[in-house]
């Protein structure tokens, strides 16, 4: 063979190596698993985002009605200069904008308040009972973040201000509440902490049951007072916790449309969510999205601010590990006092609201609280009465029966579809530890995280409105509603999915594979079998999350495609509150039984799907 | 089962951290091969290497006749068909699956009979001592009980290689003495070529015919227990192999055979064309007398540490501190003087330049 040839056979060999490396990379589990994520999240994540700001920059048929000069899809920053100077600026952005850090930092320190000292009653002190108030804390969560709104209006309605019907208060006092009672902040706050304080609850008791209580015991031995060792010894352990708990919960409220659509509307009180949905609501999508845009840049800005006092705070975190045997902290007499605050709280928080509700549901008449009043029409009420526009009772409504199997069909098949990528997306970013593709995934499955709610509905209006590439124009489908909802999803399950998958140590797989099993085998055999409880878990919690989230889909659901969370709100929207709490009972008694099959599970539990 | 293991030129990285760097042996069928090293040295990546968990960045890998690696010609023969068995540290049984389970598990992606497999399954835990474990999970056994079962669910399917990464170091000093013996015999039956990894000296004496010393990512030596011991291929191995750690001692070459330390020569068997050299002695190829002697020089016992079977005296002559091995409680005190005989055959004489050792 002459060196020419001898050089181009090496030369070609050298290829046919390199080709047969890459593809081997390319077929590892881990590796196309990372890369189909990567596709889904491009199309559920990225594409929106870059759809929305895209529309936000350019001439929208809309606009040529003011501006005749615009050609439609040219470059623009009119909706912007539009939305964010001037009056229009002020009633659309500023306004709206301080009405939500209002409202969000009020929630945010009110829940605070509440979960951190149910969190140290439940799990550091000797007060009796502590168990049952340990599993009921956790309900607030569990019905509708609107639940406590309606239920409020329903006791604090005012006919001094919008006429119509008077609420318990008014009926039973005989003069109407105080407007800031009724409507606006205050109740905004009071209502979105009674639901939201379930973070602060769970991630401090966590916290709280990590710590060994001999810490507390040396400071005690010195002679320190309780409060002071509360103070310098135990609260700054579970600073980490606490700020965990603010991140989640400022930005869940941030995003919160329900609570001030009900409570802040009637006074025109808007906050960015509800302004958002206006816009929208009349066409003008493209200053809907600035608005959307505003509020996730904030909700970023805060949650990176946040992330970066955990990150220098994480030094405490490696107090982890349970077990320790805490020494409870002895109540004395404050035992009973706590005890009956505490049962107060919640029958306040759980009967009261419900107590209402459902009293709400059987009058005939709004506003008269006589027992004659009494009537079933809002539930099995006749078809063409007085009442209700003629709708017929809630139950016998064909249309309720339709949203009902809607809100079902879609909690199943987010809670199935939620649990499957938690799994698949654990398994490759874990496996990929340490590269830069199981970093990006994990980065792109964070965003959805610091979206608020509703800005991520409106993120998807912008993008399947018109066909994308394979995918049809999926605007007002049933689809739709699903995808949006395994799309915000996605930061959870992956958070449970790579916790599930970290605790299955990577020989396990290995053994397989050296004993012959191919990747399907090992999955099959190993990888689920073993993150089987997580995968149940994830899946139930999903199912309740999504049957009472209203945020996300408001701007998605179309009459064919209405759920029930969606659908109380258009009956508040026109008069019907009552048949609206009938639909309210009807989704918590939904979720009730969800959360108690979740309890019936092993491993299975709010905690587990939160990723802890 | 006879397989032979040829390396050749193997290199794994991670990142910039090179584990194993360019190493190449031959292990020849039915050896034991103990892989030896301080933690960080690259031994265990080598084993996932050959196990095909890892993949080289160069070099190949033949398994029997089978080239089941090169870097060069891309392949890489899957793990499963290299037909090898693994015995992970920590066990790495599959929680989920009882004993038979996780024996059986290989032999069904075999597509083995039913009953066959009960006989093989049922052979195994006999081979290990665990007849009648079939229905426990893993939980359900202790540490030695799992590791056990780990042995049995690799032999159950007979691999022509097993490979063995720390499978002890999990486990009390007890337990660990049994096992080692264990191990030992399932080797001597079964005739499989071995690859054991290990950062314990005695594990790798006591069990190997071969092993391998390796230093950040290098291969330092590759050789039979006993010349591993007795003539380390360099200072790093020297140092490393034995207990307590062998005498170096800085020395100059002033005539034929003799080393001078410092106000003192000793004769030696190996020619040196150097001049500065360090001269390694095992503590115990040195005989102690409390009576002065020709051919002994004298030290002053700085301290002594009987310790039942032996003793350890720590001996001074002005700079020079020499460590000495002795069968039996020694009757020496503190202080008092003795005198230290070395034998030629067993001084060894190394390159103070490079570390490496100096053969006549």
């Amino acid at each position: 063979m002459s060196n020419a040839l001898k050089d181009t056979d090496q030369n070609s060999q050298k290829w046919v190596a390199r080709v047969r490396r890459f593809f081997r990379w390319l077929t590892k589990p881990h590796i196309v698993l990372s890369l189909i994520m990567l596709i889904a999240l491009y199309f559920m994540v990225i594409t929106p985002l870059i759809r929305m700001v895209t529309t936000t920059l350019t001439w929208q048929p809309r606009d040529v009605v003011n501006n005749p000069d615009a050609v439609v899809g040219g470059f623009t920053l009119y909706h912007y200069i539009r939305m964010l100077t001037g009056t229009l600026g002020k009633i659309y952005l500023s306004t709206p904008l301080k009405h939500s850090f209002t409202i969000a930092i009020g929630a945010t320190l009110l829940s605070l308040l509440i979960g951190g000292s149910l969190a140290w009653l439940v799990v550091r002190t000797d007060m009796p009972g502590r168990k049952y108030v340990n599993q009921l804390a956790l309900i607030p969560y569990i019905m509708p973040s609107w639940t406590l709104a309606q239920a409020w209006l329903v006791f604090f309605k005012s006919t001094s201000f919008s006429g119509g019907t008077p609420g318990l208060f008014e009926y039973l006092v005989g003069q109407p509440p105080p407007t800031w009672l009724s409507y606006g902040p205050v109740p905004i706050i009071i209502c979105s902490a009674l639901h939201y304080y379930t973070f602060f609850f769970l991630f401090v008791s966590a916290a709280l049951m990590s710590i060994d209580s001999s810490l507390e015991e040396a400071g005690d031995l010195m002679g320190a007072s309780r409060w002071r060792i509360l103070r310098k010894i135990t609260l700054p352990l579970v600073v980490p916790a606490i700020l965990s708990g603010f991140i989640m919960t400022f930005s869940k409220v941030l995003g919160t449309f329900g609570g001030p659509n009900i409570l802040g509307t009637p006074i025109r009180y808007y906050v960015t969510a509800t302004m958002i949905r206006g816009s929208m609501g009349v066409g003008d999508t493209a200053d809907g999205f600035v608005l959307a845009i505003v509020l996730i840049m904030f909700s970023v800005i805060t949650i990176s601010i946040n992330q970066k006092l955990i990150g220098t705070r994480k030094s405490y975190e490696t107090i982890g590990g349970r077990g320790f045997m805490a020494q409870l902290s002895k109540l004395g007499k404050a035992k009973i006092v706590l005890l009956i605050s505490s049962v107060t709280f919640q029958i306040l928080v759980i009967v009261v609201p419900l107590g209402l509700l459902i009293w709400s549901s059987v009058m005939l008449q709004d506003g008269n609280y006589s027992l004659s009043n009494l009537s079933l029409q809002h539930w099995i009420g006749a078809r063409g009465t007085i009442y209700n526009h003629g709708e017929p009772g809630v139950l016998l409504n064909p249309k309720i029966w339709q949203t009902a199997w809607n809100s079902i069909r879609l909690s199943l098949w987010t809670g199935l579809f939620t649990a499957f990528l938690g799994i698949i997306l654990g398994y490759a970013i874990v496996k990929g530890r340490g590269t830069w593709l199981s970093k990006l995934v994990e980065q792109l499955a964070y965003i959805p995280y610091v979206i608020p709610g509703i800005a991520f509905g409106a993120v998807y209006i912008a993008m399947f409105i018109k066909p994308l590439g394979p995918i049809p124009a999926l605007y007002g489908t049933f689809t739709l509603l699903v995808v949006v909802s395994v799309a915000k999803h996605i930061p959870y399950s992956s958070r449970s999915g790579v916790s599930a998958m970290m605790q299955v140590g990577r020989e396990l797989e290995e053994a397989a594979n050296i004993s012959g099993a191919n990747a399907w085998k090992r999955f099959v055999r190993i990888i689920f079998p073993l993150t089987s409880a997580g995968f149940v878990a994830g899946f139930l919690l999903t199912f309740i999350t999504t049957m009472r989230e209203l945020s996300l889909i408001i701007l998605l659901v179309t009459p064919k495609t209405q759920v029930l969370a969606s659908q109380t709100m258009f009956y508040i929207e026109n008069g019907d509150g009552q048949m609206a709490n009938v639909v309210i009972l009807i989704l918590i008694t939904i979720t009730l039984i969800g959360n108690f099959v979740i309890g019936r599970f092993r491993g299975g539990s709010l905690k587990k799907g939160l990723g802890m | 089962m006879e397989t032979t293991i040829i390396i050749n030129n193997l290199t794994k990285k991670f990142g910039n951290v090179i584990a194993v760097n360019d190493v190449s042996l031959t292990i020849e069928p039915g050896a034991f091969l103990t892989l030896l090293g301080p933690s960080g040295c690259g031994k265990t990546t080598l084993l996932r290497c050959i196990a095909g968990l890892e993949d080289p960045d160069g070099g190949e890998i033949y398994i029997g006749d089978k080239l089941v690696f090169s870097y060069d010609r891309g392949i890489s023969i899957s793990p499963g068909k290299r037909e090898l068995g693994l015995v992970f540290q920590n066990y790495a049984l599959w929680p989920h699956m009882k004993v038979d389970k996780n024996i059986t598990f290989a032999l069904e992606i075999q597509k083995m009979p039913k009953d066959k497999m009960q006989e093989v399954m049922k052979k195994a835990l006999a081979e290990v001592q665990m007849e009648g474990y079939e229905d426990r999970y893993p939980r359900e056994m202790s540490g030695g009980q799992q590791q056990r079962i780990a042995l049995a669910r690799m032999l159950a399917y007979s691999p022509k290689v097993f490979l063995m990464d720390e499978p002890l170091s999990n486990l009390d000093a007890r337990l660990r003495m049994d096992m080692r013996s264990e191990i030992k015999r399932l080797h001597h039956i079964s005739k499989a070529t071995t690859v054991y990894v290990t950062h314990d000296q005695v594990e790798a004496l006591t069990m190997s015919t071969k092993i391998g010393i390796m230093k950040e990512g290098v291969l330092q030596q590759l050789d039979t227990p006993d010349q591993i011991y007795h003539f380390p291929a360099n200072l790093f191995v020297a140092d490393f192999i034995g207990n307590p750690k062998v005498n170096l001692i800085n020395g100059v070459v002033t005539g034929t055979n003799l080393v001078q330390i410092g106000d003192f020569k000793v004769s030696v068997a190996t020619l040196s064309a150097l001049k500065n050299v360090i001269l390694s002695v095992r503590p115990e190829d040195i005989t102690v007398l409390t009576e002065p002697d020709a051919d002994a020089v004298e030290f002053t016992a700085y301290s002594v540490l009987p310790a039942g079977a032996e003793s350890t005296i720590i001996a001074h002559r002005k700079e020079t501190e020499i460590t000495v091995k002795v069968m039996g409680i020694s009757k020496i005190e503190i202080d008092q003087k003795i005198w230290l005989k070395f034998d030629p055959e067993c001084l060894n004489l190394y390159d103070k330049e490079n570390g490496n050792l100096i053969t006549a």
